[in-house]
């Protein structure tokens, strides 16, 4: 046994197979780290992101290393703050404008679609406005209601943004980078809980230019019996279940749709024609929400006629987030949740 | 004729008179006014009244449609703030801005015919008159009070480059309550932002006096631990003085400056408000014959031997003749292909599928 992991391990030396595990939190710094770096129009500002180092530590280390200039510290004035790094956009330079949390990003919602988000379109093309809102969207633990929304419905109603949502380290590296030099409004939903989850960084994505496209889904795990369509967070509970559920015979193809507009229809409805049997999970609220809309979409498409059962979304509880442990447990979706609701999909 | 001409307190006729907060001096008080400028201003002035006029004939037609603030009252303010800054400064204001539009470079042919919605339009009638852009003028703008942080953002964008320039973040007596504007007044002042602020104040929001809106109506003193001037904003080298005085002391790195003009409209609020159950008929005819911008800029040159009445009467000729011609654009010009419709979404971006109407419309995005 000793022998062949000694040989393993020289193989793996040999053909340089080098396997790294980075935080969430750790990739957004770098892909932070090495869009300030690449473009000196990059700057960001927001609430302790300069000397606290951030308020989650995402920009650990780059006030030290960039400076005032690059890393500015705000007071505590969203509407304010977002409406300048929405003018400094549009005079040339490129901000990533961070919310402590998105429920923060309410009181400046005017200056991301109104001045943001509209403006390349009112102006035929004359007023591009490249920047980037990024912070922690949705639950965390034991935040309550005014701390726990989750933003992906909302932002992702309006024409003009692109909006993201990362799961792994790997998404959260390319897809920031990919944000940063976009040249159009693009809304960032972080997911506070997952910051410190460590996933395995190929080597690829340890390069400096390193992007995932905008707008393209990425199939986590593929299966022939439902599709499980979700974003952010709640990746890891699908991929959980499906574990769970492929130990009675059931292959879940777990997609992560890594963007939420514009939404990756078509991954969702090729998936969908294959396993018959489709299944939304997040983490928002059911009303008018991203489940609701993909499942829209797929009544309006081609995979309709695939489907064997209705489609249906696994979301948040539609209440406001309680704070006791056990009701706050049981106010997003668990594993039990997206295993029941497969097997009664499957009717089984 | 007079070539120039010294304006200022000594000869009694005309002086800049300025109230001051937090400053120990002024702009200056007296100021040369060439004959090649004033009869520019005069022009420029005597352009953006006949626009205003025009588009007030064109929306009664229902040729503008929407939304449609009128400026006519307040040309002093725009003229002067254009002479004492530069092209490569920058404006940003919010929806009273068809004379800023054109002070900032836009043809008055391509003004009138956004607001027809024309595809010659300078956004080809997508955005309307709250929404024209230029170079270094970041619009029009729609949201009471937004521009102000927007304007913040340009003057940071100024800073962080390095180049020298100010920026002109305008906005009125209404917006002036607005409390993301004195979010900017923090930053700017806390960061040095080289950003002009200036309250067109015009004694009304909507149908709202000062009085009435207000806690405190000396707008020039709202920001507080930010440096004011208040000046008449219906004499052109008032504001003109000012503007300078002010783009000096930004470009200085002092940080941000306020200045409030006293201007007034004649128009209502917009085109859908007649403008005379909140003030008298009385009051608007009293600033017409005694403070009109125009009037007193023509009279100042006239009786100083600047130009002659011929001199103004042609300029009034060829500025008509120039209305008309873009009147006649704006209203032969052909409004925006349906192909327009979803252009524009993203900048730079690979052509997109927007949805249309109905799950068979499938429409494409081009940047």
């Amino acid at each position: 046994m000793n022998t062949l992991l000694i040989v393993l391990l020289i193989i793996m030396e040999i053909s340089q197979i080098h396997f790294l595990y980075v935080t969430v939190r750790d990739a957004l710094n770098q892909a932070l780290d090495e869009e300030l770096e690449r473009d000196e129009r990059v700057f960001l500002l927001g609430e302790e992101v300069a000397q606290y180092d951030g308020a989650y530590k995402v920009s650990r280390g780059l006030w030290k290393k960039y400076g005032d200039k690059r890393i500015i510290d705000t007071p505590i004035t969203e509407m304010g703050f977002a409406g300048i790094a929405v003018g400094a956009a549009m005079a040339g330079l490129r901000p990533i404008c961070e919310f402590m949390t998105f429920n923060f990003s309410m009181q400046a919602i005017d200056q991301v679609i109104n001045s943001a988000a509209k403006t390349y379109y009112m102006s035929a093309g004359l007023q591009p406005v490249p920047i980037v809102f990024r912070g922690p969207n949705g639950a965390s633990a034991g935040v309550a209601a005014q701390h726990s929304q989750c933003f992906a419905a909302w932002y992702g109603h309006c024409p003009g943004l692109k909006v993201v949502s990362p799961w792994s380290a790997e998404d959260a590296k390319g897809l920031l980078k990919s944000a940063i030099r976009d040249d159009n409004p693009v809304v960032f939903l972080e997911n506070e809980l997952m910051y410190g989850v460590p996933f395995e960084m190929s080597e690829e994505a340890q390069s400096k230019d390193f992007l995932l496209p905008i707008g393209k889904a990425k199939i986590e795990r593929q299966g022939n019996h439902v599709t499980l369509v979700s974003h952010s967070r709640m990746v890891s509970l699908c991929l959980d279940a499906a574990a769970v559920l492929a130990k009675e015979g059931i292959e879940c193809e777990v997609i992560n749709m890594r963007t939420i507009r514009p939404l990756d229809a078509e991954a969702i409805e090729t998936s969908v024609m294959k396993t018959n049997h489709l299944i939304t999970v997040e983490g928002g609220w059911p009303q008018f929400g991203v489940g609701a809309e993909i499942l829209a979409r797929i009544m309006e498409g081609p995979a309709f006629n695939f489907l064997d059962a209705p489609a249906v979304r696994v979301t948040g509880v539609d209440i406001p987030m309680p704070y006791a442990k056990i009701l706050e447990d049981n106010s997003i979706p668990q594993i039990k949740d997206i295993i029941f609701s497969v097997k009664k999909t499957l009717n089984v | 004729l007079v070539s120039c001409f010294t304006v200022g307190q000594h000869n009694g006729l005309q002086h800049l008179r300025c109230d001051l907060h937090r400053l120990d001096e002024g702009p200056s008080v007296q100021t040369v006014l060439t004959r090649e400028d004033g009869l520019r201003y005069y022009r420029t002035m005597q352009t953006m009244r006949r626009m205003e006029l025009k588009a007030d004939q064109l929306y009664k037609q229902k040729i503008i449609r929407g939304f449609c603030h009128l400026y006519d009252g307040q040309e002093a303010c725009a003229v002067g703030i254009e002479a004492g800054i530069s092209p490569t400064d920058h404006l940003i204001t919010a929806y009273r801005s068809h004379g800023y539009t054109y002070t900032r470079g836009v043809s008055v042919k391509e003004i009138m015919a956004e607001l027809t919605g024309r595809s010659g339009g300078v956004a080809k009638g997508k955005g309307g008159s709250m929404h024209m852009y230029a170079k270094n003028f970041y619009g029009g703008n729609g949201i009471v009070g937004a521009q102000v942080p927007l304007g913040a953002g340009v003057a940071l964008a100024c800073q962080y480059q390095g180049k020298n320039e100010v920026c002109v973040t305008l906005y009125g007596d209404g917006a002036a309550n607005q409390g993301q504007i004195f979010e900017s007044f923090n930053m700017a002042a806390l960061w040095k932002l080289p950003c002009i602020f200036i309250c067109e104040n015009n004694k009304y929001g909507m149908g709202t006096s000062v009085e009435r809106a207000s806690a405190s109506t000396d707008y020039y003193k709202r920001g507080d631990y930010i440096p004011g001037l208040r000046v008449d904003g219906m004499d052109v080298l008032s504001v003109r003085e000012a503007t300078r005085f002010a783009a000096d002391y930004c470009r200085s790195g002092k940080g941000p400056i306020l200045m409030e003009l006293q201007t007034y409209r004649y128009h209502g609020h917009s085109m859908s408000d007649p403008g005379v159950s909140y003030r008298t008929r009385e009051e608007i005819q009293e600033i017409r014959s005694k403070s009109d911008p125009i009037t007193m800029l023509k009279d100042c040159m006239i009786s100083r031997n600047m130009a002659s009445l011929e001199e103004i009467k042609d300029i009034d000729a060829t500025v008509r003749k120039e209305i008309e011609e873009a009147a006649q654009f704006a209203t032969s010009d052909p409004e925006p292909p349906l192909e327009d419709l979803c252009k524009h979404i993203f900048y730079n971006d690979a052509p997109l599928e927007v949805r249309g109407t109905h799950p068979w419309m499938r429409l494409k995005s081009i940047s």
